[in-house]
């Protein structure tokens, strides 16, 4: 089957300049993603981790299309997103929708949920009658879990649950193909982000939609996507599917990283081992030679300072980027 | 005697809509080297809770009741009684230290200025006990950082230096206010081990408040949970873990992901957070509750306490789902 999305060696940079640097002095590179590869099915959904700083976002916006590449390809549908023409983007646009972390600044204040909701209906349908737009926008609030006598309130009259559901109608009113999430739950409290979850697992579901996931809690990731990339200073460390990884993790740092999740289990939490990750993210700026991961990583050789490590294959779609990779059970699993 | 006794605790705010009551009969205690978890969602009232015990409620917020430390009472003290307790006998860290520390003093001036004022000490002892502290919290290099504004550090070495700095008079509590909310879980983790180094070093008596079930469970001995400004339940970590006997909490438990466990779908609670200027008359649950009865609604359910529990809820225990 034809993937829905191929990302192939995706790096994008971001030039910095040092505050009272010379106007002629080249900026600095900050390579926010390097040498990203993966594919996304039709139906599928892609769980994408890191700490912060890690890339997850920037890769994000990259695939949507508002930040531009600075190497790689990335081919929805069998078009590449950098050699589109102005109408083919104006298509790729439809076809890709997303949703944001903080519900009630990504919604605009001065626009009632209705012609939040219809915006893009409005903008890329232009034709469509008033009353067939808001019965779209209707059936949408219905199908969201929101009343649709509440079309003409504004923003500010919605809990931060409700306004989630309000940028979840927003992204499926022109029936994408793609849905980007970037960390749709951390604002949510704990009630409410379980309802959020189980209703964007079932619109994936029913409406067959393909999905990126973005989270730093991996419990939540590990929930609703079918497989998993974990990032690391921009680059992939392991993708494999999701149950699998968070069993039988490969790579040191998604091993550090899945025993750093607290479980809520007081017995389990007591009796699991807890190697803890020393040290914080090195700068993007300056990553560190080889592997990007040798400065934290409790199995680090002098030969990682020099290789940097490929992504192998290791069986069953499981991508590791180290060589000294060796499966873990870190996760006493019940059952 | 319990290190610290709150009894009847209300917090109320006076707004222009109105009076909003944070906290609602809140009762509790905690004892020498003792880790209690306070858990709950947003607006339930636990980190009022806390600011008022420390005197810390915002300009428009009164809370009446008790808070007894040592036996002297925390509500009934001014600023200048309270300020040789604060610190001293009673720390608190809180959830984004950036903006708890200041951003115009340099890390040693900060730290120095808690020991000159507690014990006295003059600004050159003071910064080499505030730079022994840094280490012991495992700052890298805290001899030259120590030097160092705010700014210059990341998110985590804050939190740390936050930590450090509420522990440089060894406090008897230490009541932290969501510590590791803002950062990433391999951070989290490590500030969590060091809170429980403290712990086992100083015998420091620590409140939790978190509405993160998952660190709860690895750190305190006894749990509270709050929803509403009211007491759910409260009790020992294991047995509410393993057998809640509240609906809340049994609702909460059931709806986080585990990554040990794999969940065909999360069980939610219906509904959305109370608005604490139109709680309902009953209950503060029963709006949202899925086994709720009809004295629920009309009737607050009175806090049972038995030796190992506290509970305040009109369903049998037997038949919380």
């Amino acid at each position: 089957m034809e993937p829905l999305l191929s990302v192939r060696n995706l790096s994008v940079t971001f030039d910095v300049r040092k505050p009272g640097s010379w106007p002629w002095t080249p900026p600095r590179k900050l390579h926010a993603v390097s040498e990203v590869s993966f594919d996304l099915q039709p139906g599928e959904c892609l769980g994408i981790v890191g700490e912060s700083g890690s890339g997850k976002s920037t890769l994000a916006r990259a695939v949507v299309g508002t930040i531009p590449s600075s190497d790689g390809n990335i081919m929805f549908e069998g078009h590449d997103l950098a050699n589109m023409y102005p109408k083919q983007r104006r298509v790729h646009r439809r076809d890709v929708q997303m949703i944001f972390q903080d519900p009630l600044a990504a919604l605009n204040p001065r626009m009632t949920v209705g012609e939040i909701i219809a915006e893009p209906l409005v903008t890329h349908e232009p034709g469509t009658p008033r009353a067939e737009v808001k019965k779209r926008v209707r059936e949408l609030m219905e199908r969201v879990g929101l009343l649709p006598n509440l079309i003409n309130r504004y923003p500010h009259e919605f809990s931060g649950g409700q306004c989630q559901r309000i940028g979840i109608a927003r992204a499926l009113i022109l029936k994408p193909k793609l849905i980007i999430c970037d960390e749709p739950v951390s604002a949510l409290d704990v009630s409410v982000q379980a309802q959020v979850i189980n209703l964007l697992m079932e619109l994936q579901r029913d409406m067959g939609l393909s999905m990126i996931f973005i989270a730093h809690d991996l419990s939540v990731v590990k929930h609703i996507s079918d497989r998993t990339l974990v990032l690391y200073l921009g680059r992939v460390m392991e993708t494999a599917e999701s149950e699998k990884l968070t069993t039988r993790p490969e790579h040191p740092y998604s091993q550090a990283l899945i025993a750093s999740v607290p479980i809520p289990d007081p017995v389990l939490e007591r009796a699991r081992p807890r190697p803890i990750l020393e040290g914080e993210l090195p700068s993007p700026l300056s990553p560190p030679s080889g592997c990007v991961f040798r400065t934290r990583c409790p199995k680090a050789q002098t030969s990682c300072a020099e290789v940097k490590p490929m992504l192998e294959d290791i069986g069953g779609n499981h991508l590791v980027a180290c060589p000294f990779h060796e499966a873990e059970e870190v996760l006493a699993v019940n059952g | 005697m319990s290190l610290l006794e709150i009894e009847d605790l209300r917090v109320t705010f006076t707004t222009a809509d109105g009076d909003v009551n944070a906290v609602n009969g809140l009762c509790l205690n905690i004892d020498k080297g003792e880790t209690l978890a306070i858990v709950g969602e947003s607006g339930s009232g636990k980190s009022q809770t806390a600011f008022a015990a420390m005197g810390l409620l915002a300009k428009n917020g009164r809370a009446t009741g008790q808070a007894r430390f040592d036996g002297q009472d925390l509500l009934a003290m001014n600023t200048r009684q309270l300020n040789k307790i604060r610190s001293k006998d009673m720390a608190m860290i809180f959830q984004d230290p950036m903006t708890s520390l200041n951003p115009y003093l340099r890390v040693s001036d900060q730290m120095a200025e808690v020991l000159m004022l507690h014990q006295g000490l003059g600004k050159s002892a003071a910064v080499t006990e505030a730079v022994r502290m840094l280490d012991a919290v495992r700052i890298p290099d805290a001899r030259a950082r120590v030097t160092m504004f705010p700014h210059e550090f990341s998110g985590g070495m804050r939190q740390r230096i936050m930590i450090a700095m509420s522990l440089l008079c060894q406090p008897r509590l230490l009541i932290a206010d969501e510590p590791t909310t803002a950062l990433d879980v391999t951070v989290q983790a490590q500030i969590m081990q060091l809170l429980g180094d403290i712990r086992q070093e100083f015998g420091t008596a620590i409140i939790l408040i978190t509405h993160d079930l998952g660190i709860v469970a690895g750190f305190c001995d006894r749990t509270l949970v709050m929803y509403g400004g009211q007491i759910m339940e409260e009790g020992p970590t294991d047995d509410i873990f393993a057998d809640p006997s509240h609906p809340y909490t049994s609702g909460l438990l059931k709806a986080v992901p585990r990554l040990d466990q794999a969940t065909e779908e999360l069980a939610t609670i219906a509904g959305e957070p109370p608005d604490m200027s139109r709680l309902p008359a009953g209950c503060p649950f029963s709006p949202r509750c899925a086994q709720v009865l009809d004295n629920c609604r009309t009737e607050r359910p009175s806090l049972d306490v038995t030796p190992d529990r506290r509970r305040a809820c009109h369903l049998p225990v037997q038949e919380v789902a």
